[in-house]
């Protein structure tokens, strides 16, 4: 392996959030009952004309705006000529040599820290095709034009990156600038969101690109790194043992997590492109592209710049919290909640956004926009914490409670008495009850074996049933475990 | 007789009450009954429904509307969809189709009251000059039942001719109204493209496409195209701008206006043709107009552009008749390639196919620039040529067709013959110019057609100047013998 470089580009297809189809007022709703969302244009029928749907344009130019491309002020539909079941017109409208949006790029931070630019080739508008249905049918397929002309945005890649884990990193953040945008809902299982990869290998060093092989339809970047992984070996044995790629469109089979070819380049079709006669050119002027600009939202980067400047978050912290524009959203309303001053608070926010309340809406497969405790509860625990009220590890089980039952902090913590104990004379008192019922273990912690300090505090948790202050408990414990050293023998 | 009467003159007798929509509509309605068997111009007649529409513009008349339409009865080109009604645009592939909506063209001269007799005969996806690539047959023509009517919109044409309807729908994509038009005797205009929305005309060329009108006075075609043109939100490429009163605008003065010779229309003109167009000319300078020789050094390549462009849009508007949603499915597909193949070779005729093969050639991989891209840049130069000479000349004049109606099967063998006789009539149409033709005398005892052609939006002008030169002319107002 160490003697080749992978190469991949991705082609990303991510379908449009507009209320109506492309080129028909057609709804876009997923899941609806089969061609029930299907104009007579999405059918294709005859005498029928596409006109086009002006907030898909909208949103394509927000997209450029957002990657710093180029947005062209004339762009042209294309028609894109094959015969398929599921392509009504027998052509699919699409853009092809001059696409609304060109050269753009975006930072895309890597495993290890380091931040690489991957450039964008050109995204462009296009409509979907529909699907066929194979189940329940003999001898038959059957034909769901819903999806027909829903609109999809291209973004084709430079073949900029590296390695499986580059390529979905990069899917990953286009994913998160889409859904920022508001432009893409990104449901990859409803295939709102998917790729294709264009994959080839070449010996490290040198220059002229390997044959690549086309992986068609990865819905999931799971399949896109496996996908490119297995394909990035099978080329590599191939050449090792004397054979060559050819240049092909394959499908990834995820059950053997292999790929497959599915036609040559020999086979491929001639899609005859040349410019739609039903569409005029798109022409954009500046007040256009203006008032788009003037929708965008904070973007990812400038959000996580924002953060770890903010709240003295790490890069990486303030990443995962831009992952998303709600969990961003979320992780504000906590600090803002907050009230109090500082960069603790917004750090122990980013933590518990991050740990726990993460990991509550993942076990349950709840979305952060539906989370049962809200920001301001979230809040309200965390305030406990920081007046001492309750320790993080009782805070911890409160969070629990809250999640299932739905209450704020202070009523859990009343209702089941879970109030710190910061008396220093409570803590006291047990601290000396532990040591005089463990006289071994504070002569072998007298004799060196200081790993026994977590063996007292333990003890001390249990018999307060963990509602010592630990801080508090460290020092005087500490202290009386000290104490004792200083007796003469 | 009712049938000789003008769209104005039915009009008044409607408004005043001396005949009822009804009445005009069983009149012609019992004239296709018993013209048209021998003539083939309409393939489907909607009797029944006419007579609602007939009872529906007569109680609005009753009610005091009046309009240029209401109550008139029409014939529309099958090639524009008609709610519940089969839309066959000449093929069998769509036999069986019914469409489920109307055109705008329809809709809206179903709003202005025109009532539906039936649909006209077609050349296949108006694909032919002559009316005999139809799946329903040849058209002929009235004035010789052993000549055709010209094509595409043949059936139009020759329903015209014959009075089996007061005006007729077409449309034109390289001559398709102004050819037949000639050849049969009657007024037909091309409107400028984008002037009438496209919506619901099942497509032949996308960006040669118009809709059009036959008539047999310029005055009536004027009275038609108002209601027919305008902005339509569902066509891109209909050009928001207002619609003049035609009607109103017929008698602007020709003093004055620069009428230009196109040299190229004369090159090879047969002498008794050429003589027609010099004695329509001396009507013009007697009502005041000048001329100016204008030269298109383009236009000779324009046959052969529209023959790629043309067949290249088509190989692609008609992918979409491939068995699986409506239209010809042929029996018993072994598989989906079988499917398409069978559906498609035999639901369309051998112009058609000839024209798809054309096309899909032309845009294929490595063939492209060399085709369809130069193509692209002749139709420019051509286009250019034309706003050239329209700095000279306010309108162009010469003739429709270098000959009048040639015999039925005289053409059909010869591809590239039969091509040629669009040779006057393309030009306009890859400029997207609006033309029109109208009757100025007789060859043989056939009917021959002078052609305008305007700058973009000049309908106004175009039906003036036909209008004046009918008003000092008669040729326009002779019908075939049999039909008078």
């Amino acid at each position: 392996m160490a003697n080749w470089e992978t190469v991949i580009g991705l082609e990303i297809h991510a379908q449009l959030a507009t209320k109506s189809k492309i080129f028909s007022g057609a709804a876009t709703t997923y899941g609806a009952a089969p061609n029930t969302q299907a104009s007579l244009v999405d059918l294709g029928y005859p005498g029928v004309l596409p006109v086009l749907n002006e907030q898909a344009v909208r949103m394509a130019v927000k997209f450029g705006l957002a990657i710093r491309a180029t947005i062209a002020r004339r762009s042209i539909f294309a028609r894109k000529n094959y015969f398929y079941p599921d392509l009504p017109k027998g052509y699919q409208i699409s853009q092809y040599e001059q696409p609304l949006v060109g050269k753009g790029s975006l930072a895309v931070m890597l495993d290890g820290g380091a931040v690489k630019t991957i450039g964008v080739t050109r995204a462009h508008l296009e409509e979907d095709a529909g699907k066929s249905l194979h189940e329940g049918l003999t001898n038959a397929s059957g034909i769901d034009l819903n999806r027909a002309g829903t609109p999809l945005l291209e973004i084709v890649s430079e073949p900029d990156m590296r390695s499986a884990k580059e390529a979905v990193a990069y899917m990953k953040k286009i994913h998160t600038l889409v859904r920022y945008l508001e432009i893409c809902d990104g449901n990859m299982q409803e295939g709102s969101f998917r790729c294709d990869a264009n994959v080839s290998v070449r010996p490290r060093g040198a220059e002229k690109f390997g044959t690549r092989a086309e992986i068609k339809n990865l819905n999931s970047f799971r399949f896109v790194e496996r996908a490119i992984q297995y394909e990035v070996a099978r080329q590599i044995e191939l050449i090792e043992s004397g054979g060559a790629v050819v240049q092909e469109t394959r499908l990834y089979d995820s059950d053997k997590n292999e790929t497959r070819s599915m036609r040559s380049k020999e086979e491929a079709n001639d899609y005859r492109y040349f410019p739609d006669p039903d569409l005029l050119p798109v022409e954009i002027d500046e007040k256009f592209i203006d008032a788009v600009r003037a929708t965008l939202p904070e973007l990812p980067d400038e959000k996580a710049a924002r953060f770890a400047r903010d709240f003295g978050l790490s890069a990486y912290d303030a990443g995962v919290l831009c992952a998303s524009r709600e969990l961003g959203t979320y992780f504000e309303a906590v600090v803002a909640s907050h009230g109090g001053p500082g960069m603790a608070h917004a750090k122990l926010a980013a933590n518990w956004v991050m740990g726990e309340l993460s990991s509550a809406l993942n076990r349950d497969n709840v979305d952060i926009t539906a989370s049962r405790v809200s920001p301001e509860t979230l809040s309200g625990l965390l305030a406990r914490i920081v007046d001492a009220t309750i320790s993080g590890k009782i805070a911890k089980d409160v969070f629990e409670t809250m999640w299932s039952e739905g209450k704020s902090a202070d009523a859990i913590i009343e209702a089941q008495g879970l109030r710190q104990i910061t008396d220093t004379g409570a803590i006291e008192g047990v601290i000396d009850a532990v040591i005089a019922a463990n006289p071994k273990q504070l002569a072998d912690y007298r004799g060196g074996k200081e790993k026994l300090f977590g063996f007292f505090v333990g003890q001390v948790m249990k018999a307060t049933g963990g509602k010592a202050n630990p801080a508090q408990l460290n020092e005087l414990l500490k202290a009386k475990l000290a104490g004792g050293s200083k007796e003469p023998e | 007789m009712l049938h000789n009467l003008s769209i104005g003159e039915l009009a008044e007798r409607l408004a005043s009450g001396q005949v009822s929509s009804v009445e005009l509509t069983r009149h012609y309605l019992a004239r296709i009954e018993r013209l048209n068997p021998s003539l083939n111009a309409i393939i489907t007649l909607t009797a029944e429904h006419a007579l609602e529409r007939a009872q529906s513009a007569d109680r609005r008349l009753a009610a005091g509307e009046r309009g240029r339409l209401l109550g008139i009865p029409l014939i529309h080109k099958d090639i524009f969809c008609t709610d519940g009604v089969r839309t066959s645009c000449g093929s069998r592939i769509l036999d069986n189709f019914i469409a489920p909506y109307d055109a705008t063209v329809v809709a809206r001269l179903k709003a202005a009251g025109a009532v539906m007799l039936g649909k006209a005969n077609m050349d296949e996806f108006a694909m032919g000059s002559s009316n005999e690539t139809s799946y329903y047959g040849p058209v002929k023509n009235p004035w010789d039942p052993t000549k055709v009517p010209g094509g595409s919109s043949g059936g139009s044409a020759a329903a015209l001719a014959a009075r089996l309807a007061p005006f007729c729908t077409g449309t034109d994509t390289g001559g398709s109204i102004r050819q037949p038009a000639a050849l049969t005797g009657v007024t037909g205009i091309k409107p400028t493209y984008g002037r009438v929305s496209r919506y619901g005309m099942v497509a032949f060329a996308s960006s040669l496409d118009q809709a059009g009108v036959f008539a047999r006075t310029a005055a009536d075609a004027a009275a038609v195209l108002e209601v027919m043109a305008g902005f339509d939100p569902k066509d891109s490429t209909s050009v928001d701008a207002p619609v003049p009163d035609y009607p109103a605008l017929l008698n602007a003065p020709l003093k004055g206006l620069r009428i230009g010779l196109l040299r190229e229309f004369f090159d090879g003109l047969e002498e008794r043709n050429a003589a027609l167009i010099r004695e329509a000319l001396k009507v013009y300078m007697s009502l005041g107009a000048d001329t100016v020789e204008v030269s298109l050094p383009y236009l000779p390549l324009s046959v052969p552009t529209y023959y790629v462009v043309a067949p290249a849009e088509c190989s692609s508007n008609l992918s979409r008749f491939d068995g699986v949603r409506f239209g010809y499915r042929c029996s018993e597909p072994k598989d989906l390639t079988d499917l398409y193949q069978r559906s498609r070779g035999e639901g369309f005729g051998a112009e058609v196919k000839r024209r798809i093969m054309t096309g899909t050639y032309v845009l294929s991989a490595g063939y492209y620039d060399a085709y369809y891209l130069k193509a692209q840049k002749v139709r420019r130069l051509i286009n250019d040529d034309f706003r050239a000479a329209f700095e000279k000349a306010d309108l162009l004049i010469g003739p429709t067709t270098p000959t009048p109606a040639f015999a039925i099967g005289a053409k059909i063998d010869d591809p590239v013959t039969m091509y040629l006789n669009d040779i006057y009539t393309i030009g306009a149409n890859l400029a997207g110019l609006p033309g029109l033709s109208t009757p100025c005398g007789f060859v043989d005892g056939l009917p021959m057609g002078l052609q305008l052609i305007g700058p973009h939006f000049s309908e106004a002008r175009l039906l003036g100047a036909a209008h004046q030169f009918q008003r000092a002319t008669a040729w326009h107002t002779h019908a075939p013998g049999g039909y008078e």
